[in-house]
């Protein structure tokens, strides 16, 4: 775009062609005053502060509303402007419950600093001391909701917090009501805690005053109190979103987004609202050692003295295979690259993995052989760019809300939303289609898009010839799943599977993004497959805003993946079978042989404690009690070896089984990187002191190894990322020194590479792009007239996995207190119950008791139950049957019986 | 078949409200009880526009011109006029003091120096009946349109007539078409704005009520203009008359092929639906009135851009007022240089009022630009009420200011309105008298725009409030000089500063009144004292026991009642309970209740 050049108040100063021209005035130094305008936001123009005159234009102009243009001489401070903004501040001011003294705003609000520089005090000669007003009408102080207060008489009505809620998450949960003096700022259904609102908090970060501030996390405070803000990344979901934590006497009183990738300032209420696990009570400060059946309180020495002991001598006893590791999706990179070092060079042995098992081992199988790289193709922001979005099986408002944000703002700008879904999840409203298919169905609905594309002409020839192989083999295959077909087996009907192909394939950027709701099927793998076949069939990947994007589930799934924290592959995907890989590190890690047996996943290693082969587990920040499928079995397991180590930040449900508990330390009190779903590096700052004498991961792994014979020596966590960056080809020129100044997607092989925002540009990561023909199966386990219902499990949005940290945060416990199954009004009424009636749901594993909830977003004959709740754990019910490639068992199916007890 | 006799009643809001509907009724019952069904044809047409007379009948064709018509005398109409041939006498308008059989409409002074285009069908046609319409040239303008001029051609022809929009400003008519035009995008859409919010304006209403298709024919030729496909009439839920005859105008538009797809054959389609506005004054203002088009809260936002690039749902969008489409129709067949010559140099053609207040002859006017305000207001509106004083006459509503008597001989023009302090407005037009206290009206406006302003802009939300406060103190006698400078200071950053021309013109009526009246706040703020007694904190109401001979009558009016007293004695008022209504100051034959 070009530069344009014009004059304020007689000066030169240069902009951007059409560029905001408040931004642009206060670039060049003038800093014309302003309360309603955020850069992010439509300009409402409502304070009338930024007024300007503009030459051969009649009557004052809002500058917040005006383009820069070419030649244009604007006054934006003359005696007459200044006297119309003094007398509208005087206005706002008589607005307004005008008490800093006892405001939390004190000190950072926009709207003192206005009343400073103008120096218009409550009683000033000055003013033309127009009575306060807001005395005069009742306005509501709203303190319903669990995380934020609405206070209508410190509210100036710039409308920057409606703007928020709409246009850039997309809610649309708060508007104004009233006219006149009387409007003020309310949500649907008119208090808080009866809207939609989800407590994200974008309204209170855009809030230039007090009328809308957060609930005090930890206390009360005011911004000039706040000794460091430090920046660092989000520890719940894969989105990675990057956080200024608030520091105050060492604790975190408050959290903003940050405005840079990936969320660009936005979060959502476990980013912003779900930190009070960090100083909980309940925090582990001290090493536990199982004495006389006991966990009683034990020295550091002590405890790890005995770990050693006891995982030497199984080693030495039974073998390095009688020892196994899980590693953790919570933890950092660097952790992780330490833990499987540890495993591997240490204990001997590959049984290294963690819970990716358990949602995108089939991404990670799948994507490998389509595309060569088991990641997402795209960036998160660049879907708010898309002119199509499928998603499938992606509860994405709930389970990666700020992505949901991005996917959102491409429908508000025009882009068509495709939702193929079994449950009418929250986007389904915003949806130009929503298909609902039968649980297990996808091979066939995406066979039949691809058949749909074939018939009609919609197929890429041009990229399939150039790009991609073995297009004929499927071409064959899908001919048979003919739309009539697939409406037999998937319940979609034929037409708007057509609707949707059409759409997929005509426009000119579609992007796919899935989840667990694809994955978690013994046909997981299959699943996704199918998915990278109808991208490259469509010529929709390679390209911005474009691709195959599986939304992963941890903060760190994908860089505990790319850590190597997986059985069958060192760091970066080199496969432990091949010599030169194993050679390469073994020389690395100085050590005379490597394991060349891919080692045990989860689940296997969960088999073999139960049959016994399996003696010693070392359990890092995982919790398999409750979020591993057939818990009894899980629980059976865990009992059986001989020695369990758990290293967590609460004595969690598996901790409570381990011999030895090791305390370590939160995301909030260490370095390190995440690395999130987009390939994002992203840094790990500490901002607070670890509690009582817990240690960070590393330092306990690298403390454990050196008693086992095997000295780890690190200063800190950027050397441990350093050396898994040189042994790390997509990490290669990955360094915290770098991350600390730019974002990095991976691959990004040397210190001058920039990154890599999006893959497969001009060719696969593999070469060409293969497709794999892959035919429907039925799911392993379907109801029958025993257990008719099918079971679903998911996640919510205000918990997280095993809910260990989210319970401990009382905001995100007022918003979703207890456990539910969600189930059809219909089914319910059938089965004799009512919203809120306890049901007992069985299954073939087992049997747990839940309350009852009446919802439409279930389809009939199907049951949702979230995983995160201990006294009534979904896993108790789910199939341990597992993918055969991937070994993911199928979260998403299993048959179950229904009884209503009351 | 011919008929003997036409009745025309007049079936305007104002008119229906007097029971004009029962009297078209019982003028039908009449004429099958008299066995002459066949003999006469009665009409319900729109307003005649002489509202202060009504129910307006108009009998043709003897051109009888009744007024005041009561249902009951439907019978003595048939009867005398259809049966025997004879005129209902005691019925007909009284031009001076004498009932004057030959009094015609074009020699009632009401309607002398009237020039009726926008109102030309009004009260002469049928208007739910769209073939009266098509008799009247009806839709010949469309068919030249369509078939003989292209879309330049007819933006030149609006051009070479010289319309603006007769919604306030004046913006050139020919321009915003051509702008939206020119807009680029394949979806275009053609607005009208029916959102009268004027207290005392109803000049939309009527038109629509009287003549719904010549605003239906403006609108197609619009969308023929700028390639648009469907047009919105955004239209006041309270208007449900006029509501009701434009779905029958555009029910019988479809049926006969003028509206919905290849309309007349020529290939072009376009569509017009209804929508109702809830009431907000805002959403007369143009894009307030888009965003509650488009379903949302109805609150202005910045221009640029205008409608005309980005309007409703973000495409180009022409949006007129009914008055505007209306002389459209009218310019498309008579031709832009008949049109062109009507009015002054930069106001072509016409412009309806309507007369209310302290007038003799209320009711809906319209005159050629250039006309002076003494004419409308002595001539055709016959004066003030009662030989009292004329003070004032509020233009353009609440947006408007107060014109003075020393301003009556200035000819009518957007230039000369704006000239004076005031606007053009839509059309509203409210005479005062020396009854009325300017801090009174001034605070009525300004009350009205509390209630009214949207809330969105800090001046106008807070301005109004804040004014509405400091008029409200000098009217009840607190005022301090101070608080004049304040009325100007707050009053002048909110005319310059506000979002949008509510909050713009808002402090307008006070400035006016401030300029012209200044004597008068300052009586009040010193001498606590209101002139015209209209600021009940500042009256009291006597009763001088010399005058009074206890008739009782102030006492019987009074609402409260707060007057006591012995027959034939002198009565008294009980100042503390009196709510200084005045009834009993107007009640009293004897001069004995004295107003203070």
């Amino acid at each position: 775009m070009a530069r344009v050049s014009f004059t304020i108040d007689g000066r030169s100063v240069e902009a951007e062609e059409g560029e905001n021209l408040l931004k642009a005035a206060r670039e060049n130094g003038v800093d014309i005053p302003g309360l309603c305008w955020m850069e992010k936001l439509t300009p409402s123009s409502s304070c009338r502060m930024c007024i300007v005159k503009i030459e051969g234009q009649r009557g004052l102009a809002a500058a917040c509303a005006t383009a820069a243009q070419e030649g244009m001489a604007v006054t934006a401070f003359d005696e007459e402007l200044e006297d119309y903004r003094r007398t509208t501040l005087e206005l706002i001011l008589s607005e307004h419950n005008y008490d800093c003294g006892v405001c939390s705003k004190n000190g950072e609000c926009e709207l003192q600093a206005l009343a400073f520089r103008y120096d218009l005090g409550v009683d000033q000669p000055k003013r033309i001391t127009v009575p306060a007003i807001w005395k005069k009408t009742p306005m509501p102080v709203d303190r319903s909701s669990p995380v934020l207060t609405y206070d209508a008489t410190r509210c100036i009505r710039c409308g920057r917090c409606i703007a928020s809620c709409d246009e850039i998450q997309g809610k649309q949960v708060i508007d104004f009501i009233h006219r006149g003096a009387r409007s003020f700022v309310s949500p649907s259904m008119s208090m808080w805690s009866n809207s939609s609102c989800d407590g994200c908090g974008e309204c209170v970060q855009a809030c230039p005053t007090a009328g809308l501030t957060e609930k005090p996390l930890v206390e009360r405070f005011r911004s000039f109190e706040v000794e460091r803000r430090v920046r660092t990344t989000c520890v719940y979901c894969g989105v990675g979103c990057q956080l200024d934590l608030w520091i105050k006497g060492g604790r975190i009183v408050r959290v903003r987004g940050a405005d840079v990738e990936p969320n660009r300032g936005r979060l959502c209420v476990k980013g912003r609202f779900g930190y009070q696990f960090v100083d909980h009570a309940e925090r582990l400060t001290v090493p536990l050692v199982r004495k006389d059946g006991e966990l009683v309180e034990a020295e550091w020495d002590e405890a790890l003295d005995l770990v050693a002991r006891k995982l030497g001598d199984i080693k030495a006893k039974s073998g390095s295979s009688a020892l196994a590791g899980l590693a953790s999706a919570k933890c950092t990179n660097e952790e992780n690259y330490l833990f499987q070092k540890f495993v591997r060079a240490v204990l001997g042995t590959n049984s290294v993995d963690h819970c990716a098992r358990l949602c995108h081992a089939p991404t990670v199988a799948g994507l490998g052989k389509a595309f060569g790289s088991g990641a997402m193709t795209n960036s998160i922001p660049e879907l708010a760019d898309a002119d199509c979005i499928l998603v499938t099986g992606c509860n994405v408002t709930e389970t990666h809300p700020v992505t949901s944000t991005y996917i959102k703002n491409a429908v508000r700008k025009g882009a068509t939303l495709i939702v193929i879904d079994p449950r009418r999840i929250d986007l389904v409203p915003k949806a130009g289609l929503w298909l609902r298919q039968k649980p297990g169905s996808d091979v066939a609905w995406i066979n039949g898009m691809i058949n749909v594309m074939i018939e009609e002409n919609l197929v890429d020839r041009e990229f399939i010839a150039g790009r991609t192989e073995n297009f004929e083999a499927l071409k064959d295959l899908v001919a048979s799943y003919t739309p009539r077909r697939v409406e037999q087996i998937s319940g979609i009907p034929e037409e708007k599977l057509r609707e949707a192909a059409r759409l997929y394939a005509k426009s000119e950027r579609s992007a796919i993004v899935y989840a667990m709701g694809i994955t978690q099927h013994v046909t997981g793998t299959d699943n996704v497959l199918s998915l990278a076949n109808l991208a490259m069939a469509a010529g929709q990947i390679g390209r911005p805003s474009t691709g195959v994007n599986p939304l992963r589930g941890q903060n760190n799934v994908q860089g505990a993946c790319d850590m190597g924290a997986l059985p069958d592959v060192y760091p970066g995907y080199q496969r432990v079978d091949r010599s030169e890989a194993a050679e390469k590190f073994r020389a690395a890690w100085g050590v005379e042989s490597l394991s060349p047996e891919p080692g045990l996943t989860v689940n296997e290693i969960m088999q073999g404690a139960l049959s016994g082969t399996v003696k010693g587990l070392y359990v890092m920040g995982e919790n398999p009690m409750l979020s591993d499928p057939n818990l009894q079995h899980v629980e059976e397991a865990l009992k059986a070896v001989d020695f369990l180590v758990v290293q967590d930040l609460f004595l969690s449900e598996t901790a409570r089984l381990a011999d030895v508990v090791l305390p370590a330390v939160s995301f909030a009190e260490k370095e390190g990187s995440f690395t999130n779903s987009d390939r994002s590096v992203l840094r790990v700052r500490a901002a607070v002191p670890a509690p009582g004498k817990a240690r960070t991961d590393w330092e306990i792994v690298a403390e454990l190894s050196t008693r086992m014979g095997y000295p780890m020596k690190y200063e800190s966590a950027s050397e441990i990322m350093d050396e898994a960056a040189a042994l790390t080809p997509i990490y290669g020129g990955i360094s915290h020194a770098r991350l600390d100044r730019e974002t990095l997607h991976w691959p990004c092989p040397a210190p001058d590479h920039p990154g890599t925002l999006f893959l497969h540009g001009t060719k696969f990561s593999r070469g060409k792009g293969a497709f794999h023909p892959v035919d429907w199966i039925p799911p392993a386990e379907l109801p029958d007239e025993e257990y008719p219902f099918v079971l679903s499990t998911g996640r919510m949005l205000f918990h997280y996995h095993t809910a260990t940290m989210t319970r401990r945060s009382e905001p995100l416990n007022r918003f979703a207190p207890g456990a539910y199954a969600e189930i059809d009004p219909e089914d319910l009424a059938e089965l004799g119950g009512a919203d809120g009636s306890t049901l007992k749901v069985t299954s073939r594993r087992g049997s747990i008791e839940i309350p009852a909830r009446a919802s439409p977003r279930v389809a009939r004959g199907t049951i949702f139950i979230p995983f995160h709740y201990a006294e009534a754990p979904a896993n108790m019910l789910t199939n341990d049957a597992l993918d055969p490639v991937s070994k993911i068992p199928e979260f998403k199916v299993a048959a179950c019986a229904i009884e209503v007890l009351k | 078949m011919a008929y003997k006799n036409y009745i025309l009643v007049c079936g305007g809001t104002g008119c229906e409200s007097s029971k004009s509907d029962e009297l078209f009724k019982a003028l039908h019952q009449q004429a099958e009880a008299q066995g002459v069904k066949n003999d006469v044809q009665i009409v319900k047409t729109g307003c005649f526009g002489f509202c202060e007379k009504g129910p307006i009948v108009k009998v043709l064709p003897q051109e009888s011109f009744y007024v005041e018509v009561k249902p009951e005398d439907a019978k003595e109409i048939v009867a005398e006029q259809v049966v025997k041939g004879r005129e209902v006498k005691r019925l007909l308008y009284r031009k001076g003091e004498k009932a004057d059989s030959n009094v015609k409409i074009e020699d009632i002074e009401f309607y002398q120096k009237q020039f009726r285009v926008v109102l030309r069908n009004c009260g002469v046609i049928n208007p739910e009946n769209i073939d009266e319409y098509i008799a009247r040239e009806g839709y010949t303008g469309l068919e030249r349109a369509l078939f003989k001029m292209k879309p330049d051609d007819i933006v030149n022809e609006l051009k070479v007539s010289g319309l603006r929009g007769r919604g306030g400003a004046g913006f050139p008519t020919w321009l915003k078409w051509d702008l939206t035009k020119k807009a680029p995008g394949d979806v275009k859409y053609v607005v009208c704005n029916a959102d009268e919010g004027d207290p005392g304006a109803y000049m939309n209403r009527s038109t629509i009520e009287g003549d719904p298709h010549s605003l239906i024919e403006a609108m197609i030729i619009c969308g023929y203009t700028i390639g648009a496909r469907q047009g919105y009439i955004y239209i006041r839920a309270e208007y449900p008359l006029a509501i009701e005859r434009l779905k029958i105008a555009i029910r019988q538009a479809k049926e006969y092929g003028l509206l919905g797809t290849n309309i007349l054959g020529s290939g072009f389609d376009f569509d017009l639906e209804i929508r109702l506005g809830a009431g907000a004054f805002v959403c007369g203002e143009e894009t307030a009135l888009l965003r509650s088009l488009e379903g949302n809260r109805g609150m202005p936002v910045p221009k640029p851009p205008f409608p005309a690039i980005s309007g409703l749902w973000k495409k180009p969008t022409v949006i007129n007022n009914v008055e505007t489409y209306v002389n459209i129709s009218v310019i498309m067949s008579k031709g832009a240089q008949w049109y062109a010559k009507i009015g002054t140099e930069k106001s072509r053609g016409t412009k309806t009022f309507a007369l209310t207040g302290k007038i003799q002859n209320s009711g809906l006017v319209e005159v050629p630009m250039g006309t002076t305000l003494r004419e409308i207001i002595f001539d055709i509106g016959g004066g003030i009420r009662g030989g009292k004083k004329f003070k004032g006459v509020q233009t353009g509503g609440p947006s408007g200011g107060i014109i003075t008597a020393e301003s009556l001989d200035q000819p009518i023009s957007y230039e000369s309105l704006t000239a004076l302090g005031s606007m053009m407005g839509s059309g509203g037009m409210i005479i005062m008298d020396e009854d009325d206290c300017v801090v009174d009206i001034a605070k009525f406006y300004m009350a009205f725009c509390v209630d009214e302003s949207c809330g969105k802009c800090a001046p106008c939300r807070i301005g109004t409030n804040q004014m509405h406060a400091i008029l409200d103190k000098i009217s009840k006698g607190q005022g301090t000089e101070d608080d004049l400078a304040k009325l100007e200071k707050i009053g002048k950053a909110m005319t310059k500063a506000s979002l949008c021309m509510l909050g713009g013109s808002a402090a307008n009526p006070t400035l006016s009144t401030l300029r012209h009246f200044r004597e008068e706040y300052l009586e009040h703020i010193r001498d606590h004292k209101c002139r015209a007694g209209k600021c009940k904190d500042l009256v009291v109401y006597e009763i001088d026991a010399a005058k009074c001979i206890g008739c009782g009558l102030c006492a019987r009016k009074c609402p409260v009642p707060c007057i006591a007293g012995e027959k034939k004695q002198p009565h008294v008022i009980d100042q503390a309970r009196c709510i200084k209504c005045g009834e009993c100051y107007k009640a009293c034959k004897f001069g004995a209740v004295i107003k203070k």
